[in-house]
């Protein structure tokens, strides 16, 4: 993070969040500022908790255990977990909208504003009594709601829809009328849950530019979940990345957007664009976790991204670059920057991410069972009866079994072939395979039936070297190695 | 001549489907009412349960239910269908029935019938015989009733702008018309039995109306506050002889107490779990008059409950000095009471229409509203429900206090008898039938629910139909449950479907019943 550190506290500071359903943790020891004034964007894929967060801040949830400290303009202090929800908006002045819209169909958009209005009237009403019997200022105040609201239904571009019931508008209005009425609360931080959801792109600039105008006109600092990344890009000062109810990223647009791990979990991005990433930040331990598991067939197809969910959805966000939003499971958790080592050779990891999803942290703790396993492998190059998890890494491979025939203790000259450039073979695949002694592509070309099984004992594929026909990729790849310098298979950007 | 015969061919199909159809009916009609008509079991002399059957009476029903249907299928539904098909030629719907109906023509024929028989009518039914005077009295009535509606319906449009204020009048001036028409003592029967029945049902409708129609909380034990309000005034005016107008408001109160003691362990249940809690509330208050036997008097119930008097000024007892009739040196006559009463309860339904009405636009009314639409919502803008809900308990049980206290001043005699789960759900299903929310509505449902069933007694000619046997009252459950499936069928939101914004920039349009909810408890 790198927020400048100001004397000013921030208006919200979620400390050590954690909040658990039974055995399920939806939120995880989950810090984060949201800073006065600034537009702060919190994000994650499906299931991240972010809604779970949003709960917790207005009082719809009590939280396990953490603190979220609420400073207002005056330097007044709430403890949000403490307070009861509606005290929440009432006192601390924390105003918040729906993922499903939650309007009051039956009334009037005017009405839906006045009751946002409940708290201020109500004491201007004596508590209804003197209202009723017609003595006191609610008559006035009762007339300057109606102003406030009348400011509001202009915002919101409502005024002429102001007598109809809310039920009856359309989605973007019912939108818009929601963020109105929270904002007819007077609050200090607005909590907006998925505010673009359902809009299109035109009503999306609206938001936009209404959520910019209550940023510079009202100083109410907003905190949102958003899935629409040209909202979430082109608005916000700072976001917050959930992945697993686990803080992966947190800073300004372009840091996140260029953090690796966020787009493990969330942003995926075209394959070119993932490869320059990776290599920048170079994160071999990524790579060669993410590179196994159930093969294209059975996988999502090469092109599409490494998050292949089932839903995909392409938008075209601020700067025009393409950013392809997964909605299916994020791919965070695997990947640990610290370890971070260069390597040229990392590439093209992105398609493989979704398919790594089950076994890289049982197979890390248990290297002494592999190389018994790479053992049973072997023995039954069928390997189809080779329970999952056994599969070999190539840490634990050593190139110590005698299985494929033409091995090299090392790459003739010091320089292997690059091995990617046969289809079907990944980063994690090449390495395997360096690992076992294959360096050149015309080791491949030379492989007998034996070798294959070996081979595939080793990489724990069945049948997929025959199938991609690794070895007549192979040859021609060796014909063209011996003819001329090889040249590397798709190129940068 | 080719549309002449598409025109044949298209009513011979018709009867066949009539035809068809008809068979249906009676077979249906058959097997529901072979039961329930066909057999029925009797005592006889000797003390023995025999069954009687009477097949003549099945075939009527049936044959009655075959010949309706045929008559709907042929004739209702094509007209019905040709009510909304535009003439070719002019491009205009056809005029509708009711313009048809209430022509000038009818209402000459209407007046002069009237006239004739107000005038003559005696006469040809001393003349005809008391069978077929009972015919000539309904034509009568039918006539007088067919000229008021010819009024009604040619000032729709005024009788709708003015709906409040003539109401208002009509209910200010209805005793007055009343003892012109019939006397003092002719009048008791239309100011008791017909006004301050129904009176007292609004009341009770328009209170439940704030818990059901306005903050959505299904309320089925909505008899405890009134039986509250009732015992209350009951036992303290026994006891200590207080004033009624010390114990209207003390019953109120009261009332209002036991409201928030109910909702406090209720406000966490919605719908149908906060429908059972209320009506088992219901049904403790009742338990507890019938047994608390050393208050309450238990079954018993408490009698001599005194009469209420004109703030002190004027009496109703004969027997003090300071009766009305020695006050103004009139005639004695039971119908005063009555006739003040009739103002007092007009005057209580119209500080609850006020009350309700002022309320609405208040911050607590928009809060009762938004409640029923969003409770989630309504929390996440800092109105606190817990209050929210237990105000409108309160209120809403104060004026069924009110409405008991009364009760228990008119009565001179209360017991639990009175507060059965029976008049919960007919409060409930007045309000139903109106309109949640809808204080026009619901006193229309009132008039016509309670009214309908007074009126019941009223209807001696049916037992020129039905034989001398035939007791109309014992049919007015059956009455109230065709006119909730009629009105429900007919209009599924109640009289008043619609909601009137408590505020409004441009022009205060009405909100259609498809857009607010029932509520979730």
């Amino acid at each position: 993070m790198s927020a400048t550190i100001t004397t000013e506290m921030p208006i919200l500071r979620v400390e050590h969040l954690s909040m658990k359903f039974g055995g399920l943790v939806a939120i995880g020891d989950l810090s984060f500022d949201v800073r006065r004034g600034e537009i702060t964007a919190l994000i994650g894929p499906n299931g991240a908790g972010k809604t779970t967060v949003f709960n917790c801040i207005t009082g719809f949830y009590k939280p396990t255990e953490g603190m979220i400290r609420f400073t207002g303009r005056e330097g007044n202090e709430f403890l949000l977990e403490r307070l009861p929800d509606f005290q929440i908006t009432a006192k601390a002045k924390v105003a918040r909208t729906f993922q499903n819209i939650r309007l009051f169909s039956g009334m009037t958009v005017l009405e839906n504003l006045l009751v946002a209005q409940h708290n201020k009237l109500m004491k201007a009403s004596g508590y209804t009594i003197l209202g009723l019997l017609g003595i006191g200022g609610y008559p006035k105040a009762a007339a300057e709601s109606i102003e406030k609201a009348k400011h509001w239904l202009e915002k919101a571009d409502l005024t002429d829809r102001a007598d109809d019931p809310a039920g009856d508008l359309p989605y973007g209005a019912q939108r818009r009328l929601e963020i109105a009425r929270a904002m007819c609360t007077d609050p200090e931080l607005l909590c907006l849950d998925e505010p673009a959801a359902g809009l299109n792109p035109k009503e999306s600039l609206a938001l936009n530019a209404l959520l910019n105008d209550i940023k510079a006109n009202t100083g109410t600092s907003i905190l949102l979940i958003e899935h629409d990344m040209s909202v979430v890009m082109e608005i916000s000062d700072h976001i917050v990345v959930l992945e697993y109810g686990r803080k992966i990223s947190d800073g300004t647009p372009e840091e996140v957007r260029t953090d690796p791990r966020v787009i493990a979990a969330y942003l995926g991005v075209d394959d070119e664009e993932v490869e320059e990433v990776l290599i920048e930040v170079g994160d071999e331990d990524v790579i060669e976790q993410l590179d196994t598991g159930p093969d294209a067939d059975h996988g999502p197809e090469a092109s599409s991204s490494m998050l292949a969910g089932p839903v995909n959805d392409t938008v075209v966000h601020g700067n025009g670059e393409r950013v392809t939003v997964e909605k299916g499971a994020g791919k965070a958790a695997q990947v640990k920057p610290q370890q971070a080592v260069s390597s040229p050779a990392a590439r093209k990891p992105a398609a493989k991410a979704a398919k790594a999803k089950a076994e890289p942290a049982p197979k890390a703790a248990t290297p002494a069972k592999q190389a018994g396993a790479a053992k049973a492998a072997k023995a039954s190059p069928a390997s189809k009866a080779a329970p999952a998890s056994e599969k070999p890494i190539p840490a634990a491979g050593k190139g110590k079994e005698a299985g494929i025939s033409n091995r090299l203790p090392a790459a003739r000259g010091g320089k292997a072939d690059d091995l990617q450039l046969i289809k079907g073979i990944g980063p994690v695949n090449e390495k395997k395979l360096n690992a076992h002694g294959i360096y050149h592509f015309d080791q491949i070309a030379a492989w007998k039936k034996a070798d294959i099984a070996a081979a595939e004992a080793y990489l724990a594929f069945d049948g997929r070297i025959a199938r991609e026909d690794w070895i007549s990729q192979a040859k021609v790849l060796a014909r063209k190695a011996a003819s001329a310098p090889a040249t590397r298979r798709g190129g940068r950007k | 001549m080719a549309m002449a015969e598409t025109k044949n061919s298209a009513g011979s199909a018709n009867i066949a489907a009539g035809l068809r159809e008809a068979v249906y009916a009676a077979v249906i009609a058959f097997f529901m009412f072979v039961l329930f008509i066909g057999v029925k079991t009797e005592q006889n002399i000797h003390n023995e349960l025999v069954l009687v059957t009477r097949w003549g009476l099945l075939a009527t029903v049936v044959v009655l239910a075959a010949v309706v249907r045929f008559l709907q299928v042929v004739y209702l539904m094509p007209f019905l269908a040709s009510q909304k098909t535009v003439d070719a030629k002019t491009g205009l719907l056809p005029t509708s029935v009711a313009l048809r109906v209430f022509s000038k023509r009818n209402l000459i024929i209407g007046v002069v019938v009237a006239g004739a028989l107000l005038l003559f009518g005696n006469a040809i039914q001393e003349a005809v015989g008391p069978y077929w005077g009972a015919y000539v009295g309904l034509l009568r009535a039918a006539a007088i009733i067919f000229v008021i509606a010819w009024g009604i319906f040619s000032f729709r449009n005024f009788i709708s702008t003015y709906s409040y204020s003539l109401g208002f009048i009509l209910l200010v001036l209805y005793p007055v018309v009343m003892v012109s028409l019939f006397g003092f003592q002719g009048s008791l029967k239309w100011v008791d039995n017909f006004g301050i029945q129904i009176l007292i049902y609004v009341m009770l409708a328009w209170g439940l109306n704030i818990v059901v129609g306005l903050a959505g909380l299904l309320d089925l034990g909505y008899v405890a506050f009134y039986a509250v309000g009732a015992y209350s005034y009951a036992l303290l005016g026994t006891q200590f002889g207080w004033s009624f107008w010390i114990l209207l408001p003390a019953a109120g109160a009261m009332a209002a107490m036991w409201g928030i003691i109910l909702g406090f362990p209720v406000l966490r249940l919605r719908g149908d779990y906060l429908a059972i809690v209320t009506l088992a509330f219901g049904e403790i208050i009742r338990l507890v008059l019938i047994n608390w036997r050393e208050v309450t008097n238990g079954a018993a119930g408490i009698s001599g409950i005194p009469k209420v008097s004109f703030f002190g000024l004027i009496s109703f007892n004969v027997s003090d000095p300071n009766y009305i009739s020695k006050v103004f040196g009139i005639a004695q006559s039971g119908s005063y009471y009555k006739i003040f009463l009739y103002y007092l309860i007009l005057a209580l339904c119209m500080l609850t229409g006020y009350v309700t009405i002022r309320l609405r636009r208040l911050p607590v009314g928009r809060a009762w509203e938004a409640l029923r639409e969003d409770e989630i919502a309504c929390r996440s803008l800092g109105i606190n429900t817990t209050t929210t809900k237990l105000t409108a308990f309160a209120i809403g049980a104060m004026f069924g206090g009110f409405a008991g206290s009364f009760f228990a001043a008119r009565q001179g005699f209360v017991s639990p008898e009175s507060f059965i789960f029976l008049e919960s759900a007919i409060i409930l299903a007045i309000v139903v039938l109106g309109g949640m929310g809808s204080l026009g509505g619901i006193a229309v449902a009132a008039a016509v629910m309670v009214g309908g069933t007074e009126i019941l007694r009223e209807m001696q000619f049916l037992k020129q139909i039905f034989g001398p046997d035939f007791t109309p009252e014992l049919y007015r459950m059956l009455l109230f449950g065709a006119a909730m499936v009629i009105v429900m069928v007919w209009k599924p939101r109640g009289f008043v479907g619609s909601r009137e914004p408590t505020a409004f920039l441009k022009e205060s349009k009405a909100v259609s019943g498809s857009f607010t909810k029932e509520g979730h408890g």
